[in-house]
């Protein structure tokens, strides 16, 4: 089996989010890169189904020579090979036709990505290669398992799951409960070094949709502390101040 | 030039923020003087269409094909771009839930529009059509003009609220080809759990975290949550020790949610539970240690000990609602 898995490089979760340039620009200043904590899902499940020679896992991410750490962290991971299309992500859209253009003749079986990044949390890139390729797409999964030719997969819908099979090449993003996240080990630090990783051209794609502007939320009043022997106020607070119950 | 909206069903009926994407839809459709379409796709009763006129669908699309009739995402995206290219819709709108968000970057690819998922308000009217969304995962928002001539928004849940227009909504059966391609994925199973509240759509939601020492003592958790009407939620380190599952956990790497109460229980408030909930309306923090983090964005808090303060809660609730 031949896996690609897209993964994207984000801010560490920990990363106090502030904006650079009149807020029209993320400040990169001093904030750490990780593999985005879904597609280390995504990438886990796919080392795990190609465990002891049943198959290859690419890795594949949209941006510039910056992004190689966390490339290299994928490979760390257990991925067998990475490929970086060399230009700036600008939204998914971008993303999703460069991936597409690159999978399109490498017959993959299967392709998976984290359900959203958490800089963007778009959750537009599985869905949108899977129409660019012409392929199932499946959004949000909790679990996968392949028989033959046959997967099943568990789906988020509100307040409950939806269990639905595909034949045949599709795409998937995934959720916690796909896989628990790897952890690299020495021998895969020191072998990702060595693993290839090969850059290619992006393609030209139409401009459909741009930032123009950050905001932060608004900051929030200061608390309104009850002492704990008159906790029952707060249902009173609840119904006549804040009207919400 | 129109807007069209997609509501999704489900077992037949509306939920609220279909209404509440309707009610978007029609707002943008006055902003940009046209008028606005619904489609329904599936097996949805006549009387149930026609409540879309309520929030200002003055047609309503039928698409009710035995294919069609349980959500394959993929067939549904043809559907809907077919539907936008014969109505001459160029803005679709959508509710951005579990299956819009597998529905609107097909939709979008197929009609070269620009998509706005996690959209929060109206595009503006400045002259170019940006729309506010969730960014960072709650820690910011990224203001998004959509420079394609065709655009699709999905709305957050709980974003907008639902507005009535009402106006008579005329019904019309809509037939789409159906490509054999379009349905590779089957549905096997549909599991929902009906006696809970949605924690997506939910007005009001309790949420606990390590505070609550084990998953046996969510009883209490469960029965506030039951009185209130409201979803329950957890934090990270109870679904990873699988006291809950992980379909509760809210935050950063869990899902977002913009609810009007967010009540906190035995959960410090780390910067990534914060970034999931932080546009909740109003939140309440019971924690024992009045240095939590979570007590610095809270608009009510107590500090004490959950094993105290719940139960009275729950005593003074049943009190009110008598």
């Amino acid at each position: 089996m031949k896996i690609l898995v897209c993964i994207s490089n984000v801010p560490d979760t920990t990363t106090k989010i502030t904006f650079t340039n009149d807020n029209t620009e993320f400040n990169t200043a001093g904030v750490q890169y990780i593999v985005n904590p879904y597609d280390e899902i995504a990438l886990s499940k796919a080392i795990e189904l190609t465990e002891g020679g049943k198959g290859t896992v690419s890795v594949i991410n949209v941006g510039e020579a910056s992004n190689d750490p966390t490339i290299r962290k994928a490979l760390a991971i257990g991925a067998d090979d990475a490929v970086r299309v060399n230009a700036s992500p600008r939204d998914a859209y971008f993303v999703a036709k460069q991936i597409a253009e690159y999978a399109k003749d490498k017959d993959y079986d299967l392709i998976l990505t984290g359900r959203e990044s958490i800089d963007y949390n778009g959750n537009q890139v599985a869905a949108m290669i899977g129409e660019f390729l012409d392929i199932p797409s499946i959004s949000i999964i909790k679990k996968l398992a392949i028989d033959g030719d046959t997967a099943t997969l568990e789906r988020e819908i509100e307040g409950g799951k939806e269990i639905v099979t595909v034949k045949g090449k599709f795409i998937a993003s995934c959720a916690e409960g796909v896989a628990e996240a790897k952890i690299p080990n020495m021998r895969g630090i020191m072998s990702a070094r060595s693993k290839p990783l090969t850059v290619v051209d992006a393609v030209a794609v139409e401009e459909v949709a741009k930032i123009v502007k950050y905001e932060t939320p608004a900051p929030r009043g200061t608390v309104k502390l009850i002492p704990a022997d008159q906790a029952t106020e707060l249902i009173n607070l609840l119904h006549t101040e804040a009207k919400v119950i | 030039m129109s807007v069209l909206v997609y509501v999704e069903q489900a077992e037949g009926k509306f939920k609220k923020s279909v209404f509440e994407a309707v009610s978007y839809a029609k707002a943008i459709a006055d902003q940009q003087s046209t008028t606005l379409t619904a489609i329904s796709i599936g097996n949805v009763a006549e009387s149930e269409l026609k409540e879309l006129g309520k929030y200002g669908a003055s047609k309503v699309l039928n698409v009710n094909a035995e294919q069609l009739v349980s959500f394959v995402n993929q067939a549904y995206a043809s559907v809907i771009a077919d539907a936008a290219e014969k109505e001459g819709a160029d803005i679709i709108v959508l509710s951005n839930s579990f299956s819009g968000k597998g529905l609107a970057p097909r939709i979008a690819v197929k009609l070269k529009a620009g998509l706005i998922d996690g959209a929060v308000e109206l595009p503006s009217t400045d002259g170019k059509f940006a729309v506010k969304k969730t960014a960072f995962s709650g820690k910011a928002f990224a203001i998004t003009e959509l420079t394609s001539t065709n655009k699709v928004i999905a709305l957050n849940p709980n974003a907008f609220g639902v507005k009535e227009n009402a106006v008579d909504a005329t019904i019309e059966n809509f037939s789409a080809a159906i490509k054999q391609s379009d349905l590779a994925t089957v549905i096997k199973e549909i599991v929902r759990a009906t006696d809970k509240v949605s924690l997506p759509d939910a007005e009001l939601v309790v949420s606990a975290g390590r505070g609550l020492k084990g998953p046996e003592n969510w009883g209490m958790i469960e029965e506030l949550a039951n009185l209130l009407g409201a979803a329950t939620a957890c934090s990270k380190p109870v679904s990873d020790a699988d006291w809950r599952p992980h379909s509760e956990h809210v935050g950063q790497t869990g899902i977002s949610i913009s609810p009007n109460l967010y009540i906190a229980i035995g959960i410090s408030g780390a910067i990534q539970h914060l970034a999931g909930v932080s546009s909740s309306k109003v939140i309440v923090v019971i924690n024992k240690d009045p240095e939590a983090p979570f007590f610095k964005v809270a608009d009510y808090g107590i500090v004490g000990d959950a094993f105290e303060i719940v139960p009275k809660l729950i005593e003074a609730l049943k009190a009110h609602k008598a």
